[in-house]
């Protein structure tokens, strides 16, 4: 039978970066590839030449033996092609069914068709386990559910070759297996889908083929039943990586409590709702939870940005007063955001000007309003060699940094003064897995010195791997702590979904 | 056709584009001069004989340009922190509102102590008329395009106002206009028979200190830092709000500044017609110098410049002396082309 999609010799450059270079590969009918690889491996340019955004440097694309012309999106949509995006793209305040419809059919036959346009939504969904309501307003829906609506309006679109980008980023563990079972009875009407991630499990867990992506490279291709995680895993990072080693650390004194503490709901953020925490030195406490539940306003909180509308903040036994970014750190927090690019740094400037950003008021770089740019300057050169950070030069714009090396040096800046508390919201997020095992390191070298490190990731197997103590939270509500260990994967989705959480 | 990013700029890169935006600039106004029935070459060398052609010409471009330089620094103040002051020409004529309440007999002084008084009580203004949009912005986010624009009507308005009433000068003939500045508030020429007075220094020591306030200062790395990216300046604890003020304060009393010297320096009384909308012009004056303070005195000799230049051109070769407000705009608009390739380039398909 030949193949429902045929790529060959793909190749995409920007400037010098070779962002995939002769990529070849086949897909079956019926058949779930998953396409692994580390952020910046070259997953996203590769469907996004699939789907017609970018147009290839060389190679061809093509669907049921058919020249897919390149470029086109319409095109793409047209021989089958559905994209689900990470970032979904659905009108919040349409219903479902406005959404699946959307650009379907022509305004004027609009109303005629909407009964047939329900009952084929209806039975897709009742056939494909997609629960949802089609007169729902999606604004209304949780992450999960819209994306099912994005699934159903591929579906509706007769995708033949569903992609599904980093699907599962946002999904509590139940609903990963939902989709899961979704996307095996898909598979059974013959449609093929490519999976992209990143996370091993996943992988393993839902497709038949993995191919595996490396700087622009197809690096591997197995069959998913003849393989192993570590085999996977080194092939994506071209070494065999392993978990990192967490030596036992007596825990210290209360560094940071925060005391029925709530706040007040602003924007799409989730409030703190009577919240209760305490970070002990030495100790890693990992806080997972399925995002939009909380956390970042959590992190916000404990960065100073986010002040408490009722309880207390008590910083090494002393009640805080006043509460605001500068107030965190002259209080010893080392702050790791999670938007290192929104927040964390300032694209704009140079690497000498960021690295003294939480401190240029200190007599360390400044003298009556006068900043010491000699001493601005060695501090980012002790911070590039310590932190092991590639870049050109101090005086080089930080926009022109990798991911990695960003986040290196804002490790940097958060830990040279050795703070007592540390802040560590999503710190490996979208790293590489060398980067990833740097940044780990390093967290656990403040806690082997005393440090009392918050963690707050959504990436579960991180949590598991780092914390001493984990705490679930959801809909702005902390779950009991519990030891390493003491509760399983099931457990903590189960408190990720909502369940059990009057324990707290 | 997409844009790329490009990494940093080389320096002759740096200069090489804005010299091509020049030659662009000259390329596009001969097409205009050739429409008017001239020959292009002999209009641009009149127009330069006009700008720096005799040190008359050169004394008349500088004068020109000193109030082109204070508010071209204002702009380029509040830009650098993205507060969008469309507004120094209303701070421009608070300024020579100031000086003539204080500067026409009602403070006796003696010169070396009336002309500093009356300079910070017209910066004072200055930057108070900005503060309101500020704290309007920062308060209760009313966009500050819009309040200082139209901030610039109001306050013409008002002047007229004063003109006809309380400020209105009694040997005037019934003309709008105030009393002249005594003679102690006035800024000496700095050389006798021409028009280049101590304004034009003032002009290039506030370039100097905006400098050094830009590049050594806490606070012009603060105001940097929230230009470029408000919400990481926040978080690392720069107190952005105060920062936007302090900004408006210094970008406000700049530009007043203007205004104190175009009428204790030149002009002697405050009329309507004090600026030809000076303060929009600095917005010209400093895009086109990227920002950069000391760029600033460079692209307001040069606009400057054109302005006189064309004047004198229009007077012998007959071409309407409007070319000049061509040469100028496309002039920006070939700059800002030319700042775009030095950190983008183009890739077709």
């Amino acid at each position: 039978m030949s193949p429902v999609l045929r790529l060959s010799g793909i190749t995409k450059r920007f400037g010098p970066l070779l962002a995939n270079d002769a990529i070849s590969f086949e897909v079956a009918r019926g058949e779930v590839i998953a396409l692994l690889g580390e952020n910046g491996a070259g997953k996203t340019t590769l469907m996004n030449i699939l789907f017609g955004h970018y147009v290839a440097d060389e190679g061809t694309v093509e669907t049921f033996g058919k020249a897919l012309p390149p470029g086109d999106p319409h095109a793409a949509l047209q021989a089958g092609i559905g994209m689900v995006h990470q970032h979904f793209t659905l009108a919040d305040n349409m219903t479902v069914l406005e959404n699946i419809a959307l650009g379907t059919q022509g305004l004027a036959s609009w109303r005629l068709d909407r009964a047939s346009a329900r009952e084929r939504i209806e039975k897709m969904s009742f056939e494909f386990g997609l629960a949802v309501h089609p007169e729902a307003v999606v604004g209304t829906l949780s992450v999960g559910e819209r994306q099912r609506v994005e699934i159903l309006k591929a579906l509706y679109r007769d995708a033949k070759i569903l992609i599904l980008d980093e699907p599962t980023a946002v999904l509590t563990p139940a609903e990963t297996d939902a989709l899961f079972a979704t996307l095996k009875l898909l598979v059974k009407q013959g449609l093929s889908i490519i999976f992209i991630s990143h996370k091993l499990n996943e992988v393993i867990a839902v497709s038949d083929r993995v191919l595996v992506l490396r700087a622009g490279k197809l690096s591997g291709e197995r069959v998913t039943a003849g393989t192993t995680r570590s085999e996977l895993a080194a092939l994506m990072v071209g070494q065999e990586v392993e978990p990192p080693a967490v030596p036992e650390v007596e825990p210290g004194e209360l560094q940071l409590v925060l005391n029925a503490v709530s706040t007040v709901r602003q924007g799409t953020g989730m409030a703190l709702d009577n919240i209760t925490l305490s970070l002990r030195g030495g100790e890693i406490t990992g806080l997972a939870g399925v995002s939009g539940n909380g956390q970042a306003t959590l992190a916000a909180l404990i960065a100073g940005t986010e002040k408490p509308a009722s309880g207390e903040i008590i910083v090494q036994s002393v009640k805080v007063q006043e509460w605001s970014p500068r107030a965190a750190l002259a209080a010893g927090i080392g702050r790791i955001p999670e938007d290192r690019h929104a927040v964390g740094t300032i694209g704009d400037m140079s690497v000498t000007e960021n690295v003294i950003l939480e401190r240029y008021r200190t007599p360390r770089f400044s003298n009556r309003g006068f900043l010491d740019w000699q001493a601005a300057r060695k501090f980012a050169e002790e911070i590039i060699s310590d932190y092991d950070v590639k870049c050109p030069s101090p005086e080089a714009r930080i926009r022109l940094l990798s991911g990695g090396n960003m986040q290196k040096l804002i490790l940097g800046r958060a830990l040279d003064s050795a703070p007592s508390v540390i802040l560590a919201n999503q710190p490996t997020r979208g790293l590489d897995v060398g980067a990833v095992g740097y940044v780990h390191r390093r967290l656990l070298d403040a806690r082997a010195r005393g440090a009392a490190i918050l963690l707050i990731s959504e990436d579960l197997e991180e949590i598991l791997a780092l914390a001493d103590r984990v705490i679930v939270m959801s809909k702005g509500r902390l779950s009991a702590a519990s030891p390493r260990g003491a509760r399983t994967i099931a457990q903590l989705g189960e408190l990720m979904a909502g369940h059990g959480m009057e324990a707290a | 056709m997409r844009l790329e990013p490009k990494p940093a700029p080389s320096i002759l890169v740096t200069l090489l584009y804005p010299v091509a935006a020049v030659v662009l600039t000259l390329a596009i106004t001969s097409l205009l001069v050739l429409a008017a029935g001239a020959s292009p070459l002999s209009v641009f060398y009149l127009v330069w004989k006009g700008a720096a052609g005799s040190q008359f010409a050169l004394m008349e471009t500088l004068t020109r340009a000193t109030p082109l330089i204070l508010t071209g620094l204002a702009v380029a103040v509040a830009f650098r922190a993205k507060l969008w002051n469309i507004g120094a020409e209303a701070q421009l004529y608070i300024g020579g509102v100031v000086t003539v309440v204080l500067g026409t007999g009602a403070l006796p002084l003696p010169s070396f102590l009336l002309i500093p008084v009356i300079m910070v009580a017209a910066m004072a203004a200055g930057a108070l008329l900005l503060l309101g949009p500020a704290i309007l912005k920062t308060r209760f986010g009313v966009d500050e395009v819009v309040t200082t624009l139209l901030l610039n009507f109001i306050v013409l308005l008002f002047v007229s106002m004063l003109l006809e009433g309380v400020l209105k000068d009694p040997m005037g003939l019934g003309w709008p206009q105030s009393s002249r500045v005594v003679a102690e508030a006035q800024l000496p020429r700095i050389i006798q028979g021409r028009r280049l007075h101590y304004g034009f220094v003032i002009a290039i020591a506030s370039a100097v200190i905006i400098w050094i306030i830009m590049k050594k200062t806490a606070l012009g790395y603060e105001m940097r830092a929230v230009g470029h990216n408000p919400q990481a300046s926040s978080f690392a604890g720069i107190p952005v709000n105060r920062v936007l003020m302090k900004t408006a304060l210094l970008s406000g009393g700049i530009a007043a500044l203007a205004g104190f010297c175009e009428v204790a320096g030149l002009k002697g009384n405050l009329t309507l017609d004090l600026s030809p909308g000076y303060g929009y012009t600095g917005i010209v004056v400093a895009m086109l110098a990227m920002l950069n303070p000391i760029g600033v005195v460079a692209s307001a000799i040069f606009v400057a410049g054109i302005f006189v230049g064309a004047d004198a051109m229009s007077r012998s070769a007959g071409v309407p002396s409007y070319i000049a407000d061509v040469m100028v705009a496309t002039a920006l608009l070939t700059m800002v082309v030319a700042i775009l390739f030095t950190r983008y380039r183009l890739r077709w398909k």
